[in-house]
């Protein structure tokens, strides 16, 4: 992949270069629940996010909202939010998606990943009231013209993402998620589930594994 | 530019779910905007956050959707932005906060030829500055008392053990002890965020000594 031709060295990674591949180019629809295999329909959020873009589609909008916006309200309600809260918040994220549609890039990101980054900006803003410093915009920039490989390339990825995380045993995947739910330190978890925090650190780190591990097994068998 | 010294999982993680204060975020930013490789493992834990925010669900208010969208009525959609000619020795983050580039700073004196500028940030968290270290002169005061990340951005400083060049980020604690030192030639500009806190005590001291060791 172009990080790892530029940068051979790895440094203490958590997952493998296919994770990173997938994230860097990444994808687009992303199924309700990855665990559903049955459901063979899927739903191509970033064609919608991108006639959101160029049309101001309000039909594809209200889809993404639909899928969306529970999603986030859910999520701001686990980061400790109240449901009033969390209903006004989820609403913004999902204002900010239609204002904000000409910056996704869909080669790299899953609209699934761009809504957390959303949603996690207005918890900051909502429940901490400080800022989030954003790194640098790159050259490289969201392209009008999406390339397609990539674009399905990298939904693939994020696809063997979320699925290696539903594969997770339930305990590891419940430390992750609280991870992300955030205002949680790990004491504060060990506190909770009356775990000690060395086992908890090692369940991490043994999620993170697995998850790579899985990664990898999923790109050698394409 | 060759960097070295890259983030920990754990930060980059933490950075991710939003549990950092401010200023800790900001040096990761700025550190991000420098670095390909932990930008593209900052973004894989990203991804991480979009997977577990497909996972779960919940009933919206009624009415929610037909609100939002009469929100979303005539705005305004946002233009992509112009990236910034890359090379300032102040990455965009830092500018932000700064209010513009190395010539807008309002360094204040701390003697021997040292320099620093406070940052304001918004929680009290950690706090953020820049430090300026003429060349060959040692870095001041650096008993540290909890989590600190230092991020060289010109010039380069060496301790005991390491050299720290542009891009190059030093992740440490209240166990390292050690006499940094600016290389002969340039002065040395660093971003500095220290832990000045109360609420983050549990969880910081942690980051520093990387559990994850893949």
């Amino acid at each position: 992949m172009m990080l790892d031709a530029m940068s051979p060295e790895k440094p203490d990674a958590p997952v493998g270069p296919q994770l990173y591949a997938a994230v860097q180019t990444i994808g687009l629809r992303r199924k309700g629940n990855l665990r559903l295999v049955a459901d063979a329909e899927q739903t191509d959020w970033s064609a919608l996010v991108f006639r959101v873009r160029d049309h101001q589609d309000k039909v594809a909008f209200a889809a993404l909202f639909r899928h969306f916006a529970p999603r986030v309200k859910a999520f701001l309600m686990k980061s400790g939010a109240t449901e009033a809260l969390a209903e006004e918040c989820a609403q913004d994220v999902m204002a900010t998606l239609w204002q904000k549609a000409r910056l996704f890039d869909a080669e790299r990101a899953s609209v699934a990943t761009w809504v957390f980054t959303i949603a996690r900006n207005r918890r900051i803003d909502a429940l901490r009231k400080s800022r989030r410093p954003e790194p640098e915009d790159l050259p490289w920039g969201p392209e009008p013209e999406p390339d397609q490989a990539e674009v399905f390339e990298a939904q693939q990825e994020t696809e063997r993402l979320g699925a290696a995380l539903s594969r997770l045993p339930l305990k590891q995947r419940v430390l992750i998620e609280r991870a992300y739910f955030g205002d949680l330190s790990h004491s504060e978890i060990a506190a909770e589930t009356g775990l000690p925090l060395g086992t908890i650190k090692s369940r991490i780190r043994l999620a993170l594994e697995r998850l790579r591990h899985q990664m990898d097994v999923k790109a050698t068998e394409r | 530019m060759k960097i070295k010294h890259h983030l920990s999982d754990e930060l980059l993680m933490a950075y991710a779910a939003a549990e950092l204060p401010e200023a800790f975020n900001l040096v990761i930013a700025a550190h991000l905007s420098l670095c390909d490789e932990c930008r593209a493992r900052s973004m894989a834990f990203d991804a991480l956050g979009g997977a577990v925010i497909e996972d779960s669900t919940c009933e919206m208010a009624a009415g929610s959707l037909e609100a939002c969208l009469s929100r979303i009525d005539g705005l305004e959609q946002t233009e992509v932005p112009v990236a910034q000619p890359a090379g300032a020795v102040l990455p965009a983050p830092v500018q932000d906060y700064v209010g513009g580039g190395l010539e807008a700073v309002k360094w204040r004196s701390l003697g021997m030829g040292v320099r620093q500028a406070i940052l304001r940030t918004g929680d009290k968290g950690a706090s953020a500055r820049l430090l300026y270290i003429p060349a060959g002169a040692a870095m001041p005061d650096h008993g540290h008392r909890g989590l600190e990340l230092t991020l060289v951005l010109q010039g380069a400083f060496r301790d005991e053990a390491d050299r720290f060049g542009r891009g190059d980020i030093e992740i440490a604690d209240d166990t390292v002890e050690h006499t940094p030192v600016a290389e002969a030639g340039e002065a040395c500009i660093c971003l500095v965020a220290t832990q000045g806190a109360l609420k983050f005590n549990a969880l910081l001291p942690r980051l520093a000594q990387p559990f994850f060791r893949i």
